[in-house]
């Protein structure tokens, strides 16, 4: 086991032992929609992070985990097998509506494919709305879900979601350390130059919209579950703007550093909200997180995991450069 | 002379609206070094782009082992043995030097390793910097990455754009002798303004000027012929 891999294994112990020392549903709720956002945050840096394509209307996958498990478990049962059935609904048409999209817009510059999950996004959104016997409409609908799961700020929910979002983080990494990955990788840096040592690109990159998008639906399914509801704000433009936010945050690339934006944007617009009882004007909440970002962009521009990575090998290298000169030094002398 | 490996005729390429190669013929025999001369702009990086396929040729034709490759895509082109290493060396900057060298491996199996061995025994400073990030290294660490990088598979036919560009000259010499080793297992095709390196290493050479050949020869003949030299590069 390596370093990183020890350090991630005893932070998701502590968290999951949380619940069982600490008993503020609120904050446990709270650290609960981090699990949540962490995964599809993570699933936005695959895309943007590793191969470089902006998308916005990622929120259409969250919003299929969501509807699809929502649907399948109103429509039948609130049992485990359907609450399954639905998660396997979900990551199917995930995948297919991401490969359809890639196929359409992968071979042209990335801002087709940005364009084109916007235009998806909507048309999702508009039939949720238009299909009020399945969806409830705008309203949306409270849906019931397996008894294991209805206390929603319980340990079996949070454990579930911890669970999933570490063995997706592990899943997710092993992927961007595989050749594979390191072909996505090299393809956000010079598409062209990929293609010149033999790679068809659009193969890799239709890959790569095909696991986010199956990623970020698999966080709607825990989405829904967390909130036992679900209407039509789960298609919203907003979703994916959080998403992103998360990543550039936390730091594109990292894959770690998206879980930690969510952790900073949940827990900062949980706090920040409170300060519109200070003055009216912090009711926008989003004029706060604007100059939290701000001052994130100015001091950590990669990011915060991203700029902190960047230290640790700029000094790594330069200790290096040291010993090596010093090294050399000594040999001249002698 | 040698069976060609690769042969173009008549090619002309546009990039956008503009016409860069109006006719370039060439051919080049296995197992040799053939220079491409001429002055700044006068098409030698968009003949070798046109080989990729990158700036695919509009009309003529670009053969390689007798099989017609005009209209193949980049990918293709590449995976039936060509190796580019391009002017601006291409280095993806984000990964490590390990990442390059193995995202170029496509393939890992006994004869990319014993490649892998000799790459680095050819440029031990690729082994220092392992997991240093490309965008980290000097110019000339940078070009040397990028010529392992292109050797790591088994091209019959490496296409190398101005491998001296920008670099110091002792780091030139050290490109030079590598490009020289490299020679004895592929053909190359070089494109170089540094007439010493060009004439040291070249078996035969061609002239570039507007877009078009224009004279072609053994490297002797060019390093005997003066007029030549100062007529197309400038250089006496």
């Amino acid at each position: 086991m390596g370093r990183s891999t020890g350090i991630y294994v005893i932070i998701a112990l502590l968290l999951a032992v949380l619940p069982f020392v600490y008993d503020d549903r609120i904050i446990l709720s709270l650290v609960m929609q981090v699990f949540i956002f962490g995964i599809f945050a993570m699933s936005y840096d695959l895309l943007l992070g590793f191969t470089g394509i902006v998308s916005f209307g990622h929120a259409m996958f969250f919003g299929i985990g969501a509807y699809s498990v929502a649907i399948v478990l109103n429509q039948n049962e609130a049992t485990l097998f359907y609450l399954l059935l639905g998660t396997l609904l979900a990551v199917a048409v995930a995948g297919i509506v991401s490969f359809i999209a890639g196929v359409l817009t992968l071979r042209l510059q990335s801002h087709f494919y940005a364009m084109l999950t916007l235009a998806l996004a909507g048309l999702f959104m508009v039939a949720a709305e238009k299909m009020r016997s399945l969806t409830g409409g705008n309203e949306g609908f409270v849906l019931m879900v397996p008894d294991m799961f209805i206390d929603t700020s319980g340990p079996t929910l949070y454990l579930t979601c911890l669970i999933v979002l570490v063995v997706f983080f592990f899943l997710v990494r092993r992927f961007t350390q595989s050749p594979v990955g390191k072909v996505l990788m090299a393809i956000r840096e010079n598409e062209q130059r990929v293609e010149s040592i033999g790679f068809s690109i659009m193969y890799y990159k239709v890959i790569a919209s095909m696991i986010s998008g199956i990623v970020a639906s698999i966080a709607g399914v825990l989405y829904v579950l967390s909130l036992q509801f679900v209407d039509t704000s789960v298609f919203a433009t907003d979703v994916t703007l959080d998403a992103l936010l998360m990543t550039i945050i936390g730091g594109v690339g990292t894959l770690v550093g998206p879980i930690i934006g969510a952790g900073i944007i949940e827990f900062a617009h949980h706090w920040l909200s409170d300060l519109a009882d200070v003055h009216w004007i912090f009711k926008r909440w989003i004029i706060l997180f604007g100059i939290v970002y701000i001052l994130a962009v100015i001091f950590f521009p990669r990011g915060i995991v991203g700029t902190l990575q960047e230290i640790w090998i700029k000094r790594k290298y330069k200790k290096q450069q040291g010993k090596e000169a010093t090294k050399d030094k000594n040999e001249a002398a002698s | 002379m040698m069976k060609a490996l690769l042969e173009l005729h008549d090619v002309q390429t546009y990039i956008d609206q503009y016409h860069i190669l109006h006719d370039i013929s060439f051919e080049v025999p296995k197992g040799e070094v053939t220079v491409l001369l001429g002055r700044n702009g006068a098409g030698k990086t968009t003949t070798l782009r046109t080989i990729m396929g990158l700036n695919p040729a509009a009309k003529g034709s670009v053969q390689y082992n007798s099989e017609d490759i005009t209209k193949l895509s980049p990918y293709k082109i590449a995976k039936k043995g060509i190796g580019y290493v391009p002017e601006d060396q291409g280095i993806f900057e984000g990964l490590t030097v390990g990442e390059n060298m193995r995202v170029a491996m496509k393939k890992e199996n006994e004869s990319t390793h014993e490649r892998m061995e000799w790459v680095l025994d050819l440029f031990p400073d690729l082994k220092t910097f392992w997991k240093k990030p490309g965008g980290q290294l000097s110019g000339g660490q940078k070009q040397m990455l990028a010529i392992a990088r292109a050797y790591m598979n088994e091209n019959e036919l490496l296409l190398i754009d101005e491998p001296s560009k920008g670099l110091a000259p002792i780091v030139v010499e050290k490109v030079m002798e590598s490009i020289q080793q490299m020679k004895e297992r592929t053909t190359i095709v070089l494109v170089e303004q540094n007439f010493l390196m060009a004439s040291r290493i070249g078996d035969q050479f061609y002239i570039l000027d507007d877009g078009q050949t224009v004279h072609q020869g053994a490297m002797e003949e060019l390093q005997e012929n003066e007029t030549l030299r100062k007529k197309y590069l400038g250089i006496a």
